[in-house]
């Protein structure tokens, strides 16, 4: 008795420490989580401010905080000469890496979640691995190789090393993807008749398409957003990213920042339409 | 005709033996139960007859054909899963079509098969929707539709009842037994619930650490345990047991009792009796209630035998205090004796 009694008091000043400690945290938190969103948000917003300004708002001073909805600056980017065939460069470098990552990634992904295999973790390791190379320590070597073989400057050339970039993500969403499908469900399938093949495409397939075109669409993204490569090993058929860090360095500010929208806007929409599969891909529920 | 013989079936991942040289036959249009703890490896013997994992040696054979180098699809079996796998992207017609179309029957065909299974498991007004509208009782019909439908010579059930609520799995028990007999295929069902087991079943398995210990009629099984683990097993409550220590040649001393009892070399045995097969009387074994749980129709009474733990289904008058000493006596014909090695009845 007289024991519970002391522990109560001995609690009750240590229960209010724990309150105020995570009073605490819950500020730190909420503090971070706002940090974070301004680090991200703010130069979104100032781009997408000074993209959609007439050139003169762009050097002026103080800012509107609204934009004027001038597309001068954007219409001017769009007719300036080697966009339209950077922006299909860019297009066609991005969609065959898409493909290639999908092709590729896919597979491998049904495999993970399918299949026991020796060294299945260390495979799984390694995927992830190759995001540890840095592409400019690789890109000399590769540049080198590339003209031997005569890839470089094309779009298949520098599709394959942007699907190097892409694929572990490929691999690694569609293996969350298959492993999120029941496996008895495959299992009913043979026992209803079909093949390993066909129960793949009548029962797995449909139902990881969604999917699917999430992670295609992230293949796209990381292609579509890759610079370093592209500049190196392209000169003729340079992509978008690439044509803008060569062309836009001595451009006017209104310029740059027309050219930077047009880059990062169709990136933000893909991401933000696959956001719920790159959550899978991490195992956090998002729902 | 789908006699099905599982001659010597072994199976081993990596270093566990989950399943050790099992013999069964199942005769045409039998109901056999697998029933055993988790982990007992009844699953994956079903698994293995259904052909969605491959036996490490033994032979697997359905209707008088080797089945066990066939794909499950050729194999004539349907199979109803414990999660039911009803599949979600497509209504609950296209669910018990699936196999029908993959059979590629004429479309008159699928959908007298559909309409008739689906009237038979009581859905016919759930067939346009989509698995993610039913209720868990209601993707159990479908998953049994679409195993009927197939019109298969065996089929397979991995508890399907287990994900069900206890008044639901009542009904469905009792609608399931219908209409299984109704279709005269050969069926094998695995369940951990004994009253499942011993309600359904024309013929139990019981399964224990990869080896069927005994399989026989639900009573058989009830009455007479072929070994120890099955005692200890089936029954709720289960079976009693004491030492007993040789008396005399054929008679044996059990809790200061002398019962007449069977031949053996052995010095000591095990006496069994059921709670239900013993009265309070004047003579029997010594006794001290511990507990005492009115069930209405009787009384539980858990007692101290010897130090040890003795359980008694008494008549629901009888009256008995916690520290009351009884005299429980066995009934005669009831008492089974056991090989403490070997674990087998006597």
């Amino acid at each position: 008795m007289t024991g519970t009694h002391m522990s109560a008091i001995a609690e009750a000043p240590a229960a209010a420490a724990t309150a105020d400690a995570r009073k605490a945290g819950d500020w730190l938190l909420v503090a971070t989580a706002i940090l974070l969103c301004v680090w991200v948000l703010l130069p979104i917003y100032l781009l997408i401010v000074n993209a959609l300004s007439s050139p003169q708002e762009v050097t002026a001073f103080p800012k509107r905080f609204f934009p004027s909805f001038d597309i001068g600056s954007l219409t001017f980017f769009i007719n300036f000469a080697g966009v339209a065939r950077a922006l299909w460069n860019s297009v066609l470098v991005a969609t065959l890496t898409m493909i290639l990552s999908i092709g590729f990634g896919a597979p491998a992904g049904y495999a993970l979640s399918r299949f026991d295999f020796p060294g299945k973790e260390t495979f799984r390791f390694l995927v992830l691995m190759t995001r540890a190379f840095p592409l400019p320590l690789l890109a000399l070597p590769l540049a080198v190789m590339f003209i031997r073989t005569g890839l470089d400057d094309t779009a298949i050339g520098l599709a394959l090393v942007h699907t190097t970039l892409a694929l572990p993500f490929a691999v690694l969403i569609t293996f969350s993807l298959f492993s999120g499908i029941p496996v008895e469900l495959e299992e009913a399938a043979w026992t209803l008749g079909c093949t390993r093949w066909q129960a793949f495409r009548k029962v797995i397939l449909p139902l990881a398409l969604p999917g699917i075109a999430a992670s295609a669409v992230f293949a796209f993204t990381i292609s579509w957003n890759e610079v370093f490569a592209a500049a190196v090993l392209t000169i003729e058929n340079r992509t978008l990213t690439a044509f803008l860090l060569q062309s836009l360095g001595e451009s006017p500010l209104y310029l740059k920042f027309a050219g930077g929208a047009a880059l990062v806007v169709p990136a933000l929409i893909f991401i933000f339409a696959v956001r719920k599969y790159l959550f899978a891909m991490w195992g956090i529920a998002n729902r | 005709m789908a006699e099905i013989a599982i001659k010597g079936v072994a199976k081993r991942f990596g270093g566990f033996t989950a399943l050790h040289q099992v013999d069964l036959t199942i005769a045409d249009q039998e109901f056999m139960v697998l029933l055993g703890a988790s982990g007992c490896g009844k699953t994956t013997l079903l698994r293995i007859v259904a052909g969605l994992e491959t036996p490490s040696q033994g032979e697997m054979w359905i209707g008088g054909r080797r089945v066990d180098h066939l794909p499950p699809r050729d194999r004539g079996i349907a199979m109803v899963f414990q999660n039911y796998a009803v599949f979600p992207h497509l209504t609950v017609f296209e669910n018990i079509a699936f196999g029908l179309r993959m059979k590629k029957l004429p479309q008159q065909e699928v959908e007298r098969r559909v309409n008739r299974t689906a009237e038979l498991m009581h859905i016919e007004q759930l067939l346009k929707r989509y698995s993610g509208q039913l209720s868990g009782g209601q993707r159990q019909r479908v998953a049994v539709a679409r195993a009927l439908a197939m019109e298969p010579d065996v089929i397979l059930m991995d508890e399907p009842l287990s994900n069900l609520d206890a008044l639901l799995r009542l009904e469905m028990r009792a609608e399931l037994k219908g209409v299984l007999a109704a279709s005269k295929t050969t069926t094998i069902y695995v369940t951990h619930d004994q009253v499942e087991a011993m309600s359904l079943a024309d013929r139990i398995a019981v399964m224990h650490q990869g080896r069927i210990v005994q399989a026989a009629s639900p009573v058989e099984v009830y009455r007479n345990p072929a070994a120890r683990f099955v005692g200890s097993f089936i029954g709720n409550p289960p079976m009693n047991f004491l030492p007993a220590a040789k008396a005399a040649n054929g008679s044996w001393s059990v809790a200061g009792l002398t019962l007449p009892g069977p031949k053996s070399d052995r010095q000591a045995i095990e006496f069994a009796i059921r709670p239900e097969d013993v009265e309070a009387g004047e003579a029997g074994l010594p006794a001290i209630v511990r507990v005492i749980e009115p069930l209405g129709p009787h009384t539980l009474v858990t007692c101290d035998v010897e130090g040890g733990l003795f359980r008694a289904v008494l008549e629901s008058s009888a009256t008995v205090a916690v520290g009351d000493r009884l005299r429980l006596a066995p009934k005669p014909e009831r008492i089974r004796w056991f090989d403490p090695e070997t674990t087998h009845a006597i």
